[in-house]
């Protein structure tokens, strides 16, 4: 008897240790993640991009709008301490593709931020409460839908002066609107799952249904459409820029350096490459994460 | 119709459920009268499609948008139905909890067992974390989860489907509630765990005077558990009674069909069960007269032209029926 109690606490431990704790959806899905090697290369590289946007220019002795009149559009070199040459009016190439990477990087997290809130809160409610409030939601946002964006932010520039604040409230208050019918599609798919059902029961209120129980479980979708969007933001960023409309000089973009290298691309085709290169390849980045993230969000699609 | 002590906990009159679709109007529950008194245990029993889970859905705010519910439902004398939603979340989940019949659903995919059980005593119990937990383990060990501790930090996913079940009827036990309506609770439970729970029910009613609604098609159940039955057909109350006369003597056609259609232990091999012939009648369109009269072998002309009331025949029982059995015909 004895002995048989021993071997069942043995057996009792053994069980307690082999089980782990509980793995959620989300440690799931990293794990498919990080599997992935395209996805795993393309946060490296984009996180050596964010590094050499943050650090580059305390490493390189120039500053971004000095002006070298003796060195103007220089190829690359490594003996003039110009990395990336410089560009037709002599300033340094490296230092302004790094200022251009803030700009690009900054308008895609702050437009996406704000895409992401207004969208995910106001599609989950119009999605989460139906009939005729989601109604009047979803055609509010189908009229800012055919509202022209182009001339919506020309008209900005022209009220307020060219302003980089402005591309982010521009860039932001159009992109939750794909967000908000993505969400407002899902919440409607998942408010008519039993589990919502049972928190109505349990005297859960409308409020804490819709943040505890309806948007984590259409955060699958809304991350991957978000990695979509970043690209989608720097490339109108980008094109406003291309555009004459976006930062303003000597400030610049990866949309403003493309922009001048294009002029100079049959004599110093560097000052297009380089800019361009950067911008393609965080494209790129984004494109792969978005893509693992979908695969590993949704693994029964593959 | 039967006595009852005052203080019923539940309390419906002509309650009506009907939905409103492309097709027309459907009625779901038709001038539903019940009594639920504390610590009783009623069954309500019928067909799938028969009314039994939407009428108690819509005592509980619960019906899908395009139904309504009219009549009167009260709680401890309160009435519920057209009742605020902040209202009647005090209500709900604290002092009437619901098992709904899906385990596999009905848990929120991305929360532990532990975080879901914890979220409803914070909030009708203004407990800590510390102390919700607490609690948590001490109901899932009372609906007999192993290891209750570990299950906590688990994910539904990550449970069978048994367990899932019994954490849905342990998160419905978790505020002690004065009424516990039960849709079809131990569908996904080996019979040792059902008859555990069962157990559990029968003491949580005789200790804590716990109203119990069961609704199911076990009628074994039913017998082993509840006080009082009510059969349900098409929306209506067609008999009830307590639970040991009405097996031992079915008064309408259709309990009868019921019982005999039950599946018994000491059935010779290779016998036909019984089965009730046809199905139940389209709720867009129902037949005049008695709604079971088709399928019914004792119909005579009467039922046709005629709805037959719900007629107390004893001490309380109640059957809806011109030709009864235990009548000459």
């Amino acid at each position: 008897m004895v002995h048989l109690n021993k071997t069942s606490d043995g057996m009792a431990n053994l069980v307690e240790t082999s089980e782990v704790k509980g793995r959620s959806l989300w440690a799931d899905a990293r794990r498919r993640l990080l599997r992935n090697k395209a996805a795993v290369a393309s946060m490296i590289i984009l996180a050596l991009i964010t590094l050499l946007a943050i650090f580059g220019p305390l490493v390189s002795p120039h500053p971004y709008d000095e002006i070298y009149w003796d060195v103007m559009g220089i190829p690359p070199t490594l003996e003039s301490a110009h990395w990336f040459g410089t560009d037709s009016i002599g300033r340094d190439l490296f230092v302004r593709t790094m200022y251009g990477a803030r700009v690009s990087l900054m308008v895609a997290l702050l437009a996406t931020t704000v895409s992401l809130l207004i969208g995910v809160v106001y599609g989950a409610t119009a999605g989460y409460a139906g009939g005729r409030t989601d109604n009047l939601m979803m055609r509010f946002v189908d009229i800012m839908y055919s509202m022209p964006f182009m001339f919506f932010v020309i008209i900005l520039m022209v009220i307020f002066g060219r302003n980089i604040f402005l591309i982010f409230v521009a860039l932001g208050a159009v992109e939750w609107l794909t967000m908000a019918r993505i969400v407002r599609g899902q919440a409607l798919n998942v408010k008519n799952k039993e589990f919502i059902e049972a928190a109505v029961a349990s005297g859960v209120s409308t409020g804490a249904i819709i943040v505890r129980h309806v948007i984590p479980n259409v955060l699958g979708p809304v991350i991957v459409y978000l990695t979509l969007t970043i690209p989608q933001v720097i490339l109108i960023e980008s094109f406003l820029s291309f555009l004459g409309l976006g930062v303003q000089e000597p400030l610049t973009s990866w949309g403003v350096l493309i922009s001048d290298g294009a002029k100079e691309m049959e004599t110093a085709p560097w000052m297009l490459v380089i800019p361009a290169a950067f911008l393609a390849a965080t494209l790129f980045c984004f494109n792969f994460i978005g893509d693992g993230l979908r695969d590993a969000l949704d693994p029964k699609d593959r | 119709m039967v006595e009852h002590p005052v203080t019923a906990v539940l309390e419906m009159n002509g309650l009506t459920v009907r939905f409103a679709t492309p097709e027309g109007e459907v009625s779901a529950v038709n001038e539903l009268n019940l009594l639920v008194g504390p610590g009783e245990r009623l069954a309500v029993v019928g067909e799938s499609g028969s009314g039994k889970s939407q009428a108690f859905l819509a005592t509980l705010g619960l019906l899908a948008r395009n139904g309504a519910a009219g009549g009167d439902v009260r709680f401890h004398g309160q009435p519920l139905l057209g009742l605020k939603s902040a209202a009647l979340n005090e209500i709900r989940g604290a002092r009437i909890a619901m098992v709904f019949q899906d385990p596999m659903t009905c848990l929120t995919p991305h929360l532990t067992v532990g975080q879901q059980l914890a979220e409803v005593l914070v909030l009708h119990q203004r407990m800590d974390k510390a102390a919700a937990r607490r609690r948590a383990v001490e109901v899932l060990e009372q609906v007999r989860i192993p290891e209750a501790t570990k299950r906590m930090d688990q994910y539904p996913h990550e449970l069978s489907g048994g367990m899932r079940q019994r954490v849905m009827i342990a998160m419905a036990l978790l505020c002690e509630p004065e009424l516990l309506i039960a849709d079809e609770p131990t569908t996904a439970l080996d019979v040792t765990v059902q008859a555990q729970i069962l157990a559990l029910f029968e003491e949580l009613c005789a200790q804590r005077a716990m109203g119990l609604i069961l609704i199911t098609h076990d009628l074994g159940i039913v017998a082993g558990l509840c006080d009082r039955v009510v059969v349900m057909y098409a929306g209506r109350i067609v008999e009830q009674g307590a639970v040991r006369d009405l097996f031992r003597a079915p008064a309408h056609p259709y309990t009868a069909g019921l019982l005999r259609s039950t599946p018994q232990l000491d059935q010779a091999y290779g016998e036909a069960l019984e089965t009730i012939p046809g199905q139940p009648p389209n709720l867009q369109a129902l037949p005049t007269g008695c709604a079971f009269r088709d399928r019914c072998a004792r119909a005579v002309a009467r039922c046709a032209s005629e709805r037959p009331r719900l007629q107390r025949t004893g001490e309380g029982r109640a059957v809806a029926c011109f030709k009864p059995h235990g009548e000459v015909m």
